[in-house]
Parts: structure tokens; sequence; C-alpha cells
């Protein structure tokens, strides 16, 4: 209908030729995501996913949900000049990662790679979900995000995750306490209120999205191991060796 | 009352805004400012009070905004959903407190032409519209439907050079800046035309002259107001 469109099937068309010249298979890649509350200690098992993966040669690429430059600085000064709300603090954040997105996983994907994805966007549909944005309108905002292969879930009572977060760190920032939301006038207190609203969040998503529970109260190598079996079974890891694709 | 498109905002009570919301679109040199600040006169001079707000210039991400216009580095959805941070940082903290307290906001452009921009760009007309079902419905819209030709004369009467953006020289449409304006702009209007139903826009022929384009808008708005 709108030019736009037709260039954009033929970037498509040219991406498939640009691959069948340079003999890479037009396999699309593998998208793993692992989620759950600060604490749960889901950063570490995907990363000893990574390490398992680049050691036993295959495609793998890491991703975290950090947010860049420009997030922070916007985040600053709607803090300090009291500007954000719950919509705008949503979309702050989507625009942070449609870039990493389109930029990171998105070409990675396309390349045929395993990407680990340390959050992706149930991140956002819990926290945000929590501020008061309609699960429908979250759901459309991040429609362009493919959703993962694999989304595995850790899950921690969150007493357990605030406690492992205070006693590491003695100070919780402003919106990770989720203090604009008015829940409790001291830090502490609203945090563990924050958590616990997330992590229900989390568990409605978990049955809405599949994801696959992990028990982050066992020992860590019992948990990757058990990861680590879900992953071989459920993915042909053959095809991501290096060197298969040129 | 006022109503949402889709659905309302977090924590927004419509019963209390009271104001009137009316929008002037138009392409860059279509007479919107000119227009607006004509009818800023016609409604102070009856006693109303006004607030103006346009595009691009809220306090959240404005500068960052800007950076990324001129970096150009940023892709079609990012740039997207970075307008739409922008515009709805205005639309909650100028807007909505406006019409809270009985103004007539005065926007210098709506939602529309960040719209408008994205489906001639190609993107999901559903994601678009699902993004800003969060806003109210105007009161009135009016879209100066301006031939490119005389949009282009028109920038030479304001500036040396020609723009990037809104010549659509992100897009590819030629090398030449002048046929790519041109085309653009086509695409952008026939994109309103094509809005116009689904979103009630009053289309004034921006051919006319200043003052009786006013003359139009005024009688509208006389209307609303009585």
């Amino acid at each position: 209908m709108h030019a736009g469109q037709i260039s954009y099937f033929s970037c498509a068309r040219k991406l498939k030729n640009y691959m069948n010249r340079t003999k890479l298979k037009n396999t699309s890649g593998i998208l793993i995501a692992a989620e759950g509350l600060d604490g749960s200690g889901k950063s570490t098992q995907l990363y000893l996913v990574k390490r398992w993966l680049e050691l036993s040669g295959h495609h793998v690429y890491l991703t975290e949900w950090n947010s860049s430059v420009m997030v922070r600085q916007a985040i600053k000064r709607g803090k300090k000049k009291n500007l954000l709300t719950p919509t705008t603090f949503s979309l702050v954040h989507a625009v942070d990662f449609s870039d990493r997105y389109h930029r990171q996983i998105q070409p990675l994907l396309k390349t045929g790679y395993i990407a680990l994805a340390d959050r992706y966007i149930f991140t956002a549909f819990a926290r945000d979900a929590v501020r008061g944005c309609s699960n429908a309108w979250l759901r459309n905002l991040y429609s362009f995000a493919k959703v993962p292969d694999l989304t595995f879930y850790f899950k921690l009572p969150s007493k357990v995750a605030v406690e492992r977060i205070l006693s590491n760190r003695p100070k919780i920032k402003y919106y990770e306490a989720g203090m604009d939301l008015n829940l409790h006038p001291e830090v502490y207190d609203s945090f563990r209120i924050y958590q616990t609203k997330i992590g229900a969040e989390y568990d409605r998503l978990s049955q809405e999205f599949n994801f696959i529970e992990i028990d982050a109260t066992l020992p860590i190598e019992i948990q990757q191991e058990t990861i680590r079996a879900i992953i071989a079974e459920k993915i042909d890891l053959a095809s991501f060796k290096n060197g298969e694709v040129v | 009352m006022k109503r949402f498109y889709i659905e309302p905002l977090p924590k927004c009570n419509v019963n209390k805004l009271h104001g009137k919301l009316i929008v002037l679109e138009g392409s860059d040199g279509s007479g919107r400012t000119t227009q607006i600040a004509k009818i800023k006169n016609w409604l102070e001079g009856k006693g109303y009070a006004v607030v103006n707000c346009e595009l691009a210039r809220s306090q959240l991400v404005g500068p960052e905004l800007e950076l990324a216009r001129r970096g150009n580095v940023l892709g079609p959805t990012t740039l997207s959903l970075f307008y739409a941070t922008d515009f709805m940082d205005q639309f909650e903290n100028v807007i909505i407190p406006a019409l809270r307290a009985g103004f007539i906001v005065l926007a210098d452009r709506y939602f529309y032409t960040l719209m408008a921009r994205d489906l001639v760009r190609g993107a999901d007309p559903k994601w678009v519209q699902n993004i800003y079902g969060v806003t109210l419905i105007p009161d009135l819209v009016f879209y100066l439907n301006v031939s490119p030709r005389r949009l282009i004369e028109r920038r030479w009467q304001k500036a040396d050079t020609m723009d990037y953006w809104e010549s659509g020289m992100d897009m590819g449409l030629s090398r030449d800046w002048a046929i790519s304006f041109l085309i653009y702009q086509q695409r952008l209007r026939k994109v309103f035309l094509k809005l116009q139903d689904k979103y009630g826009f009053i289309v004034v022929n921006g051919n006319k002259s200043i003052d009786s384009i006013t003359h139009d808008i005024v009688t509208r708005i006389e209307k609303l107001l009585t």
C-alpha cells in the first residue's frame, strides 16, 4: 500500500539474496530469554549458559537489559522535574529497547545466532503493568519484538529476592524501589511491596507466555544442569556450531 | 465530555477536563504558525485563556530527540517511539493539566503528523494507532491542505536550505532534494486525506489568503464555543 512497505520487502529480498550469495544459512536464530526478580540469580545462570555454548563452539551472544545514556539522562531529568508518568516511563524504555532490538538482537537472529537475553520485554510488561499501563497497550507497544523460543523464569519468593538484594546493596534507587508509586514513604518498605507486585505480575506472565519455571532457591549448579538439559532437548544445537555458518 | 481514542490514560479522570482541545495540522510551510497566532489573538480577545503546544518540545526527551534527528542513527521504529515519548510527555504534562484548568489548548499539530510520517515509512497502522490510543479525541482538528509546490516556495521565504527530514531524504526517494521533497510531501498529503474520515479532520484550503483561512477556522471555533 505504502511505498515504505515496498521498500521493506525489497530490503528483505536483498537480505535473502545476500544470504544466498554468501552461503549463509537462511535459518533464523534462536532467542532465549531469562526473566525474574532482581536477586533471582538469572544473570549468573544465563552467563553460565553462554559459557557452555561458546566453549562447545556455538554462535552465541549475550545481551543485557541495560539503560543507555539517553534513557538515564531522560529519567534523571524526568525525576528532577517530576515529569514521568506511567506512559512516558514505559515509552522511554521502549525507545531504548527498540534501538537495541533493531541494531543488535534482530540482526543476530537474522544471521543465525543463539541470542541470550538477560531480561526481555516481559521485564517491561511486569514493571509497567504495576505502574498502571494496560496489558493490551503494552503488548502492542512491544509487538515488533520476537517472542522468545524459550523463556526461563527464575522463580523466587519475593521475600527471599528482597533479602538477597538488601544484604548486598545498602542503597536502593528511587525507581528501583518503586517510590514513584507511593506504596510506602520508606524506601526499603516500598522496595518490598514493589517487588512483591512485580513477582505477582511475573507469575501471571508465566502462564500467558509459557515460561519454563526454574526454582531459583536451588543450588546454582543444579539449576544450570536443568537449564542445559532443556536447551539441549528443545534446540537443534548442531546447526549453531561454528563453521556451519560461513 | 472528553473521550479517549481507545483506552483511558492510567489515572486520568476525564470528568475534570473542562477545557477545549483544538488542533491545527499541516506540513511545515502550510501557514500553521501564522494561523495559530491569529486564532490565539481572537480567542484572547474574547476572554478565553489559551495554552499553546507543539511537537518535539517536551522537557523529558526534547534535547535527546534533537540529537537523534541530527545524528540519523536510529531506525524508523525507534524514532517513532522517540517521537511518541515526546508527544505523550507534552500530552500528559501540558495538554491534560491545561484542560483540567479550563483552558483552550491550541495544539500546533497532534499525533496525526507523527502517524502520517510513520505510515509513509511503512509502519503497521494498527501498531501506531494503538500506541496513540491513550490520547484524547480533540474537539476540533483542522488540516491545512497546501500543494507541495506551494510548500517549497514557502520554504525559501523562511530558510536558505532545505531540511533533511522535511524532504524525506531518509527514504531514498531521490538523490535530488527538491524532487524528494515534492514526492515525500505529496505522500504525506495523501495519507492525511486518507486519515481525514477516520479522525474527522476539517480540511481547509491552505492556498487561500491568510485572512480568509482565519475566517473559516474561527467560524468553526465560534460554533464550538457557543
